[in-house]
């Protein structure tokens, strides 16, 4: 077993002291949002207290107010609408795939990107539970639904310092690419 | 669409379609699971090791709750096999995109099918042009479902190569998983079509996806090690294992062209195949 750091919601500069590549479990409110969800909130405001909250890539599956299935979505669509909310003080982004080089900037000495398991959206959804949404009007999959996790096992991405594990493997894939076919 | 009572075929299509997809969102087909475990065992890094134990664990949990893998319960696309009594209709079709809306109520799904400019929500899984069909005669009224999630289906290329570029198609593969990284969900499964046209081309890289994994040619281990190569590993985060495998469907085409579609699939590669009796 790895050993893993447990943070809770709202988060503070114990963030800053996280490494691409730590193993972490989240508890504590977070909340869903993709691409509609940012545009409405770029437009209208953001609807909860951004100072420390944490940002889900999601768009679950919802029946009778209970979470059945909640896995991430692909994080690099939300690149360039990310940046006012880390200027509103949110510390994490938790999603799939990595993010851009523009949101790692934007990251320094601020916050972190975890990565979740793409597809795991039972497991997810076991840790959660639900408390309320935004922005209901903008269907299942794109409100911002407020979820309670328990636990959530995810891994540093991108830390506050710079380091972008999406961003060394992918480099490191070019090379070899380069050493295949050139 | 409401089927009339008496109408035994195309309840019975619709009935089979919703116990298709009821099976594919929740249970990974045995050599989909069976390849990711034999990933698990080959990874030696820590975190390529947590991505799939936790894929591993989902698979399971998803399984024993009867609740959908992932929450991109995608979109439907919809192999029919109709056999010569069986007449190919517009009902048929209906009848099955009534097993979709079912489906979608009952297992559920995530209603992820919208218009494409004015972005509408549906609400269903269905709309103009989708299902995606595909039909093609056969001895048995079967129906396949294949739920396709966006995060692969985005990544998905098709290039008109030239007669004489034979030898580009491996880059042409690997690239597409280079420029994908960790944003489709690896290891995924890539079908790759080869000949035909623009159009049939993509289609054969479909259908390729319903080709069992647990065996791959030459030509598709070549594909699949150069994949591999790259090093992207479960959910881009480094590791041996960036695809699971690589299936090719061929067609021929014509002499001054050689189209080649990747279609990329997530480790999620959910399918299902249910025989209508009625």
């Amino acid at each position: 077993m790895v050993n893993r750091i447990c943070l809770k919601t709202p988060l503070g500069d114990e963030v800053l002291s996280l490494h691409a590549g730590d193993h972490v479990t989240l508890s504590g409110i977070v909340y869903t949002a993709r691409d509609e969800a940012h545009v409405r909130m770029m437009e209208e405001g953001i609807p909860f207290n951004p100072q420390g909250a944490a940002i889900y890539h999601c768009g679950p599956v919802i029946r009778d107010s209970r979470i059945l299935a909640a896995g991430p979505t692909t994080s690099s669509r939300l690149n360039s609408l990310t940046g006012f909310l880390l200027d509103g003080g949110v510390r994490a982004l938790i999603g799939k795939g990595g993010m851009g080089t523009e949101v790692a900037g934007q990251l320094r000495d601020r916050g972190v990107y975890l990565a979740c398991t793409g597809g795991c959206a039972v497991l997810a959804a076991s840790k959660m539970s639900l408390k309320g949404v935004f922005f209901e009007d903008l269907g299942m999959a794109e409100a911002i639904w407020i979820i309670e996790l328990d636990s959530l096992p995810l891994v540093v991405g991108i830390d506050s310092h710079g380091n972008d594990l999406f961003a060394d493997i992918s480099r490191e894939a070019n090379k070899q690419f380069h050493i295949q076919f050139t | 669409m409401v089927l009339p009572e008496d109408d035994s075929l195309y309840r019975a299509v619709a009935d089979a379609t919703c116990r298709a997809f009821r099976q594919a969102e929740t249970i990974l087909p045995p050599d989909i699971v069976a390849a990711l475990r034999t990933a698990a065992g080959r990874e030696s890094s820590a975190v390529a090791r947590h991505e799939l134990s936790n894929i591993l664990e989902n698979i399971a949990l998803a399984e024993k709750l009867a609740l959908p893998i992932c929450q991109d319960t995608g979109v439907p696309v919809i192999f029919l096999t109709v056999p010569p009594h069986v007449p190919y209709s517009h009902r048929l079709l209906l009848a099955a995109s009534e097993g979709v809306r079912r489906a979608t109520r009952d297992v559920p799904l995530r209603p992820n099918v919208v218009s494409p400019l004015e972005r509408k929500n549906y609400g269903d899984n269905t709309g103009p042009g989708m299902p995606s069909f595909h039909v093609s005669p056969g001895d048995i009224l079967t129906v396949t479902v294949l739920p396709k999630g966006a995060g692969a289906e985005n990544m998905s290329r098709l290039a008109m190569l030239l007669p004489t570029e034979k030898d580009q198609i491996p880059k042409f593969v690997a690239e597409t998983m280079l420029i994908a990284g960790g944003r489709p969900c690896p290891p995924v499964v890539l079908g790759v079509g080869i000949g035909g046209t623009f159009d049939s081309c993509a289609a054969l890289a479909k259908e390729a996806l319903l080709l069992p994994i647990d065996t791959m040619d030459p030509f598709e281990q070549e594909l699949c090690d150069a994949v591999n190569a790259l090093g992207i590993g479960p959910m881009g985060l480094g590791g041996e294992t960036t695809a699971l495998a690589v299936k090719v469907r061929t067609a021929a085409c014509h002499t001054a062209s050689l189209p080649v579609a990747v279609n990329v699939q997530c480790w999620a590669a959910r399918r299902s195949t249910i025989e209508v009796k009625w």
